[in-house]
């Protein structure tokens, strides 16, 4: 994440000082230039499509549960996914899909920036 | 923004309009979330989805550029008046997102916002929590996306 990046979302999605602007970020809770929390959603999807999801029978998701920023995201930052599958089931309605519910782990260095629990749906194997 | 004690569970607040045009739509998804049917028309038709339709992460950012914007909408109008503009810390997560319907391009979604919930912060005494949900319904008034958002909010100083 560079900070013309972070900079760049933020003027578009998130334009708060602290996305913007390394002097007002400093006087703020997390003490510098950090990228908006939806900034690090969008690079994790990023990083999803490309390490696992576009190689994969996926078919898009209902939602998410659960999204917790723990830590600021500088710039600088090397970003990492890690995904853990937490449950499996098939739809009621639809016998050629199945859920995936998983938690999906945001990590820069070896901080943990964002965790977040999500369902997707995936196409099943024909028989 | 008020400080953390001048807000109130149930304060409605109306966003305002997006319209998700399909080249916009495209161009998200090519940067951040490129499957199928988020990039194309035809791969739409055949999704789930039945159409050309937003990445839901691009639903997402439309709606905080939503938040943030009436946010300053309403400071710009405090400093007007002379009074104190109260700047808000970050946000520490959110629950409950839900891409209840697709969005399709051309799609005008409606946003809103309530405030659900106020907490104390027993780490951080100078600061409260506000736990606001947001809802996006589209033209045809249907509910597409709905979340719950939370913010530090500071208390205001003693004097």
């Amino acid at each position: 994440m560079t900070a013309e990046e972070i900079k760049a979302f933020a003027a578009e999605f998130d334009p708060q000082p602290m996305h913007l602007d390394e002097e007002a970020a400093r006087v703020g809770m997390l003490g510098g230039l950090c990228a908006s929390g939806y900034h690090t959603c969008a690079m994790m999807a990023r990083l999803m499509s490309d390490g696992l999801l576009l190689r994969s029978a996926f078919l898009g998701s209902p939602g998410t549960e659960e999204i917790r920023w723990l830590a600021p995201v500088r710039p600088g930052d090397s970003l990492m996914v890690h995904t853990r599958v937490l449950e499996t089931r098939s739809s009621a309605s639809r016998p050629d899909i199945g859920f995936v519910r998983m938690l999906v782990k945001v990590v820069a260095a070896s901080r943990t920036v964002m965790t977040l629990t999500a369902s997707l749906m995936f196409a099943r194997r024909r028989a | 923004m008020d400080y953390f004690e001048d807000l109130r569970i149930g304060t409605r607040t109306v966003l305002g309009s997006h319209t998700f045009s399909a080249d916009d739509i495209k161009a998200f998804a090519a940067r951040y979330d490129p499957q199928p049917f988020h990039l194309d028309e035809e791969a739409g038709r055949r999704s789930l989805f039945g159409g050309l339709c937003a990445s839901g992460w691009h639903t997402a950012s439309v709606a905080i550029r939503m938040v943030v914007l009436e946010r300053q909408r309403r400071a710009a109008e405090r400093r007007a008046r002379g009074e104190t503009v109260v700047q808000n810390g970050p946000s520490p997560g959110l629950r409950d997102m839900k891409w209840l319907a697709p969005v399709f391009a051309g799609d005008t979604l409606d946003f809103v916002s309530e405030i659900v919930d106020l907490r104390g912060v027993r780490s951080r005494p100078g600061w409260g929590l506000m736990f606001s949900r947001v809802t996006a319904t589209n033209q045809h008034g249907a509910p597409v996306y709905s979340y719950v958002g939370s913010l530090f909010v500071p208390r205001r100083p003693h004097s």
